[in-house]
């Protein structure tokens, strides 16, 4: 197969995924770091590289709801944001998802104000777990550019019909800049359908759309969406598979496990972060410690079966957040912990809070944390929440 | 038609029978307004001098033509009163149902 | 854009008796279903709607009850404008043609929460005409003040009293403030002055870009008023000068109706739950900024 590299940051690599799935409308209002997404999407239509009407929006509020507009009437809408932007669209997140419409959304994860900072960790997205969209969180420029791809399959998918959000972490994906294989167009298009939907607006086929309901009917609307999101975990195994025959690369589905067929401790973790883990395990693994890495990829929906099988079969957890529900623990743990508990075994579960507002997560750091995991393990500990990279001494 | 006309509504039985999200056929009408009304329109056809004045402000639409004379869809007429008040010639009266 | 002059004429006599609004749960007499409905009469039947939270979105689509006879859809409240240009933008890219896009959104979800979109939708000449029916208080909500509220009324957040006579602020001066953004049209009108708010519609419909419409629409519930003088309190309005007929086209404002004689404000008030308790010097307040107001479109807009 002929191969096309080139050298793209992550930002640039979304950008090359949305004019490669053809959408008909472009929505979005600059934030860093998610400029050059949409500088690159405009330079792509301004050329005529790209046959999309390109929305100039006053606001990320304006953005979510004009591709909301866009794809009541059938179109394929892509729109761009992160942190303070997404958290302004909130209201529409729910909106699109109740409203069963598959728009693609990238978000550059960045921390969120206050105290300001461009710079990145998952609050954002995390913070709306509940809203009702697909999130997958990539590790590589690479990834991002195939999800985006995925993405259109997986949300227009005729039993999901649910928005989806693509994670890049803001600045460590969506400004690095790395070799980056541009698929076929022909082939994308044979991967990529035209968008299909029942939930449109047409003048063959007149419709109200995004009506009240009375209490009578309000749970059975709720109940098929979650069904919705539910029915996306097998269209995303499936839609996964199918990439990797048509393009080779694979990203393993809901998750991706690094060295834990035989391992004893793992670490969880979401997106770039995932890159630093993973030379940690080949570290540690020849020194002869049976520790590995499980990648999630989806947030939501959630993979219980992927990780209550791997509780199974190890001893002890660590989830990394770069994120913090205040009061309680890191929502990524949350999530894993719940699923963990459905199992009827001791295993070691221990949360590391840090990585926030663009702080470096080390080598060293991941190490400590599995050296932890190990003593928790053998002290028979209760799980623990702990923020791993304070500069100073925290209170005990 | 010129109107949509009061439908036949199926109490879903199964979640299957719910459309995809809240998208529904346009114009679907299982509910009659004609509860509401507490005084209905009298047209003196003797009178009325076919202006549609009345055709035209009705907040309902449901004053219609009908060869040369206006015609109430007493299903969604609610007695609002505007079609009486407004028209010139005093040709249509209020009367308690 | 399309000059006006050539559009055919429609009226009660020859508009299409199909109705796009129908069957709806707005309180009996309301004004706002008769802008909605009349303005649905004239775009046809190639038209989305785009309505947010608000009155005529909350009475014309209660699951399974569909109102709208032809394509339609609740946006976001500060959204409309926004959602009603990607509408029109994802039809365009998909190649359709001969359609409107139309946007009905009330007082406050125009003058206030919706403001910002429709400033974008405006500066980025989207081909959505935008038509605010105006009752003059977030009446959906239970009649609370919004930026179009005038001057004395009494809402359920401006309660009048010993210390304060109810809304103590003017009407937001829309109309300038959407033409100062170099609108290809725009119009104020009435559900008073039906045939004039017909022409209008009928004129921004062959406009190609953005178009705005502020109609003033009577709400019985929220004015206390009786359900039969919707209309005529609507026109009352005009001839009393506090609503005014104008058009904005090509850069130049034109004033429509410039009545030698006002008909009594006073008597207007008085007629209107919401005024009763008007004093003379609030009501002279009113009568000082509506000739204010007409000292200056007399001077410039004739």
């Amino acid at each position: 197969m002929k191969t096309n590299k080139i050298f793209i940051s992550g930002d640039e690599a979304v950008a090359q995924g949305v004019k490669l799935s053809r959408p008909h409308v472009v929505a979005a209002y600059p934030i860093t770091p998610q400029t050059i997404t949409v500088e690159r999407l405009s330079e792509m239509v301004e050329a005529g590289e790209m046959d999309a009407e390109y929305m100039h929006v006053e606001s990320e509020h304006s953005a979510i709801s004009a591709t909301m507009g866009a794809s009541a009437v059938g179109a394929r809408t892509f729109t761009a944001s992160s942190s303070q932007g997404l958290l302004y669209m909130a209201e529409g997140l729910h909106y699109c998802s109740g409203g069963r419409w598959p728009v693609v959304m990238m978000n550059a994860n960045r921390s969120v104000a206050l105290p300001w900072s461009i710079y990145g960790d998952q609050r954002d997205s995390l913070s709306l777990l509940d809203s009702g969209w697909i999130q997958v969180y990539v590790e590589d420029a690479q990834e991002a550019l195939d999800m985006i791809i995925q993405a259109y399959k997986i949300a227009e998918h005729k039993d999901v019909l649910t928005p989806m959000m693509v994670n890049l972490d803001g600045f460590i994906l969506t400004h690095t800049y790395e070799l980056v294989e541009i698929p076929d167009q022909e082939m994308v298009d044979q991967f990529l359908p035209p968008f299909e939907t029942p939930n449109k607006m047409s003048f063959e086929n007149p419709k109200n759309l995004g009506f009240s309901s009375r209490p009578d009917d309000n749970t059975e609307f709720k109940y098929q969406q979650n069904e919705a999101m539910f029915n996306a975990i097998d269209v995303i195994r499936k839609t996964d598979e199918d990439f990797t025959e048509m393009f080779g690369r694979k990203y393993h589905g809901m998750v991706e496990e690094y060295m834990c067929e035989d391992a004893d401790v793992v670490l969880v973790a979401l997106g770039s972060v995932c890159g630093t883990v993973r030379v940690v395990v080949d570290k540690l693994r020849a020194e002869g410690k049976k520790v590995g890495l499980l990648k999630i990829r989806y947030m939501r929906p959630f993979p219980v079966e992927e990780v209550k099988d791997l509780a199974k079969r190890v001893k002890a957890m660590g989830v990394i957040d770069k994120d913090i529900s205040f009061g309680y623990e890191g929502t990524v743990y949350t999530n894993v912990n719940s699923a963990i508990s459905q199992i009827d075994k001791y295993v070691y579960k221990s949360n590391f809070v840090g990585g926030l507002g663009g702080r470096d997560i080390t080598k060293a750091e991941i190490e400590d944390m599995y050296n932890k995991l190990y003593a928790g393990l053998e002290n028979k500990s209760e799980e623990t929440v702990e923020f791993f990279s304070l500069n100073v001494e925290g209170n005990d | 038609m010129s109107r949509p006309k009061h439908t036949e509504y199926k109490i879903p039985q199964h979640i299957n029978d719910y459309p995809t999200g809240p998208q529904y056929e346009a114009g679907f009408l299982p509910e009659k307004n004609a509860g509401w009304r507490t005084f209905k329109p009298v047209v003196n056809h003797d009178e009325c001098i076919y202006c549609l004045r009345c055709y035209l402000l009705c907040p309902d639409g449901t004053i219609m033509k009908d060869n040369g004379k206006i015609k109430i869809d007493m299903d969604y007429c609610k007695g609002c009163g505007v079609c009486a008040h407004e028209c010139p010639k005093d040709a249509i009266e209020m009367v308690k149902e | 854009m399309t000059k006006v002059l050539d559009i055919p004429k429609v009226n009660a006599k020859n508009m299409t008796e199909k109705e796009f609004f129908y069957g709806h749960k707005a309180c009996a007499g309301c004004g706002g279903s008769i802008a909605v409905r009349l303005a649905l009469k004239v775009l046809g039947e190639r038209t989305y709607s785009a309505l947010p939270a608000g009155c005529m979105s909350a009475v014309g689509f209660i699951y399974p009850q569909m109102a709208f006879n032809s394509n339609a859809i609740i946006t976001t409240f500060p959204g409309s404008a926004s959602m009603a240009a990607g509408i029109a933008a994802g039809a365009k890219a998909l190649g359709q043609k001969d359609f409107k896009t139309v946007v009905f959104a009330g007082d406050g979800g125009t003058a206030d929460i919706g403001f910002q979109a429709l400033s974008g939708m405006i500066d980025r000449n989207d081909d959505v005409l935008y038509i605010c029916y105006d009752n003059e208080a977030y009446m959906n909500t239970g009649i609370q003040k919004s930026g179009l509220t005038p001057y004395g009324t009494k809402t359920t957040t401006t309660p009048a009293g010993k210390n304060i006579p109810g809304t103590i602020t003017h009407k937001k001066n829309l109309f300038e403030i959407i033409a100062a953004h170099d609108i290809a049209y725009a119009a104020t009108a009435s559900i008073g002055y039906p045939q004039d708010f017909i022409n209008k519609v009928n004129k921004a419909k062959h406009v190609k870009g953005a178009t705005f419409i502020h109609v003033y629409a009577s709400c019985p519930t929220g004015w206390g008023t009786p359900t039969e003088t919707s209309v005529e309190i609507a026109k009352d309005a005009v001839d009393a000068g506090l609503i005014f007929l104008a058009e904005y086209e090509d850069g130049e404002y034109k004033l429509n109706r410039n009545p030698k004689e006002f008909k009594s404000v006073e008597e207007y008030l008085k007629k209107q739950g919401r005024f009763k308790h008007m004093s003379d010097a609030d009501i002279q307040c009113v009568i000082e900024n509506r000739d204010k107001k007409w000292e200056r479109m007399r001077k410039n807009w004739l």
